[in-house]
């Protein structure tokens, strides 16, 4: 599929905006200014924007606990999103929901989700929302290799395919499910595989290469908008960082992640190949990267200027009775 | 006005609110059943015949038969709600909530509050409670104690036609997710139930019967067998009030502290068990707040702390009945201090 010059600058973009949040998060939750647990993307920005390309702002997405990149992907404010990790009241979700639970129904973004397996189900219920009032829409299921191991997870692809509604579901293999193998966890580690069983069709292919998942993600689209059903994309991917920012990560081999950065690095891929094609110029990419850089330091100014919750905040958005 | 039974006023309620807003759909197992079978559709209409005969009328694109599957039966149900439809999904009997407690306790319940208030869930997970049809152990608890023990729920508990019908209308227009809990045996109890739809508000309970000795709060079936109480109380001079809360998140307190101030006497009647549930809870609140009125103990009626069992003769002696309320009554109108 050839992709134009404002299609490549957009995925490059928005790659990059995945991987410079990231890395920037893992500096200020190291520097203290962020709470809680943060579980960075970094290495599998490929899957969410090769995916999200293909979808429209009434398209819908549900992700999972490691939900930066999906969310900056299927275009959630980068500045919104920050404000939310610092826990301010500018954030998007008022700073009640935090990193787990960045959400943006505007933007078709149902919710990062705190528990693996808790996307899929709810993905289908998109799914149907759209087959019911006779939309156009899809829905996607991002998942791990975690949730491949998850009932809710079987549930939903089955109750997919009975009720043959417009979802994908994505299973962003990074061989980790935090700590274990993903060897170890699954009886059978082939997860497209097991995903045929339910009767869908299901591929396989490298996270490494944004072209490989875009052409994936667009062939499961066009079945999904044309009435033809669900089906599945397994992505091979690699994760950067630990399972979450702080991990002591004794589960990785000698210099792993030092190698996954120097060989599985889909952004420097990404550039080689827009570059050696002559596609982009590497000034196009600098131009990128200066402007995304901005927009970062933006975001972290944006945040640590917001404003706490105010107490009253406490009791709202939920029916208390007493 | 004419006579319906609960059954009859459920489905009406349904059909009412299908007919007027098309984003409402009908989602579980068998709620019509006989999809991909030799015999004919609607072969069930939902186990125990509640919604029989709305395929006929919605068809399947709303009417929609489900694989025995109840995480994506509440999950998609969850999804549906917050991207545009007002799913009523059925969760055949609450016992099955252990299978997908995931998806009310940590989706649906938390959505609204985590996300900022941006988002509405608009979901109605209907459910049959209840024991007394020998259904043992996993198809017979009353477990809206533990859907009420949990924020973001709001939980339904009717105890007759008339009320199942308004309040599953509020149900479905809410924006909130509400759990209305059915039991299963009354279905069949009649009562004047109007032909056009209205609305009961939640948190606003019923006083079935005035009275100035006792007050006695009941939920569901114990309504009924409070009532019977309350008539032999009567003929020995002791005047019950009889309170049917109706919901139990939102409670209406101020029904209840009301009561009890003027009665001083209170007995609570509850089918679930008695440790950290809705009797327990209520008793909770009365002391807090109503300590002074007080004239004796609150008691509890309540099924024992067990599981239910499947005997007939074991099962009669753990559904609390009119002579044990009556007792329980008694007990306490007779206390001085």
């Amino acid at each position: 599929m050839q992709l134009s010059r404002e299609r490549l600058k957009r995925a490059y973009r928005d790659m990059v905006t995945i991987r410079s949040f990231e890395e920037r998060v893992h500096q200020e939750f190291t520097k203290g200014a962020i709470p809680g647990f943060v579980h960075l993307y970094a290495g599998e920005e490929a899957s969410a924007v090769g995916m999200c390309l293909h979808l429209r702002p009434d398209d819908y997405i549900a992700s999972t606990h490691r939900g930066h990149g999906h969310s900056i992907a299927k275009g959630c404010d980068v500045a919104g999103m920050m404000a939310e990790l610092f826990g301010r009241t500018n954030g998007l979700c008022g700073g009640k929901g935090g990193s787990m639970h960045i959400a943006d129904l505007d933007r078709g973004m149902l919710g990062a989700n705190g528990i693996v397996g808790g996307g899929p189900p709810l993905v289908v219920g998109a799914a149907l929302t759209a087959k019911t009032l006779g939309r156009d829409g899809v829905a996607v299921c991002f998942t791990g290799d975690g949730g491949s191991n998850q009932g809710t997870t079987f549930e939903a692809m089955n109750m997919a395919v009975v009720l043959k509604v417009p979802a994908i579901f994505v299973f962003e293999n990074n061989g980790y499910g935090e700590g274990t193998g993903h060897k170890y966890a699954a009886g059978n580690p082939d997860i497209a595989g097991r995903a045929a069983g339910f009767g869908l069709p299901a591929v396989r292919v490298s996270g490494d290469n944004f072209f490989a998942v875009h052409e994936a993600a667009g062939e499961a689209v066009a079945r999904a908008r044309a009435g033809l059903g669900p089906s599945v994309i397994e992505v091979d991917t690699v994760r950067f960082f630990g399972h979450h920012a702080g991990d002591a990560q004794l589960y990785r081999g000698k210099d792993e992640v030092k190698r996954l950065r120097e060989e599985r690095d889909c952004l420097k891929n990404f550039r080689q190949a827009v570059t050696e094609a002559a596609l982009l110029t590497p000034a196009d990419l600098a131009e990128i990267d200066a402007d995304v850089a901005q927009v970062i330091d933006n975001a972290v100014k944006t945040a640590s200027a917001g404003p706490l919750p105010a107490e009253a905040e406490l009791l709202t958005d939920v029916y208390v009775s007493y | 006005m004419p006579l319906k039974s609960t059954r009859q006023a459920i489905n009406e309620a349904l059909a009412q609110e299908m007919r007027r807003d098309p984003r409402v759909i009908v989602i579980g197992e068998d709620v019509s059943g006989g999809a991909g079978t030799d015999g004919q559709r609607d072969a069930y209409g939902g186990v125990l015949g509640v919604t029989k005969g709305l395929i006929g009328e919605f068809g399947d694109r709303r009417i929609i038969d489900t694989p025995i599957t109840e995480s994506a039966i509440i999950g998609a149900a969850a999804g549906a709600a917050v991207t545009g439809l007002r799913p009523v999904a059925e969760l055949m009997f609450c016992d099955f909530l252990g299978v997908c407690f995931d998806q009310l306790l940590n989706q649906v319940a938390k959505f609204r509050y985590m996300f900022g208030g941006k988002v509405k869930t608009p979901l109605v997970v209907r459910t049959m409670i209840g024991a007394g049809r020998g259904a043992a152990a996993q198809h017979s608890q009353s477990l809206y104690q533990l859907f009420t023990a949990v924020p973001g729920l709001k939980v339904v508990v009717p105890s007759n036609a008339y009320d199942a019908k308004g309040l599953l209308i509020q149900a479905i227009r809410d924006d909130d997710p509400v759990i209305f809990c059915e039991h299963k045996l009354i279905y069949d109890l009649k009562s004047e139930v109007p032909d056009e739809a209205y609305r009961i508000a939640f948190g606003e309970a019923n006083i079935v019967r005035d009275g100035d000795d006792v007050t006695v709060i009941a939920l569901a079936r114990m309504v009924q067998f409070a009532e019977a109480a309350a008539t032999t109380l009567a003929s020995e001079g002791i005047e019950c009030e009889i309170i049917d809360p109706r919901t139990t998140s939102p409670l209406d307190v101020d029904t209840i502290i009301e009561s009890v101030e003027r009665t001083g006497r209170l007995v609570i009647v509850d089918e679930s068990t008695p440790r950290c549930g809705v009797a327990a809870d209520i008793s909770a609140i009365v002391v807090e707040q109503a300590f002074g009125a007080l004239k004796a103990p609150i008691r509890r009626v309540t099924a024992p702390h067990t599981p239910v069992p499947f005997s007939p003769n074991l099962e009669k002696l753990y559904i609390p009945d009119a002579g044990r309320i009556a007792d329980a009554v008694r007990q306490t109108h007779v206390f001085r201090r």
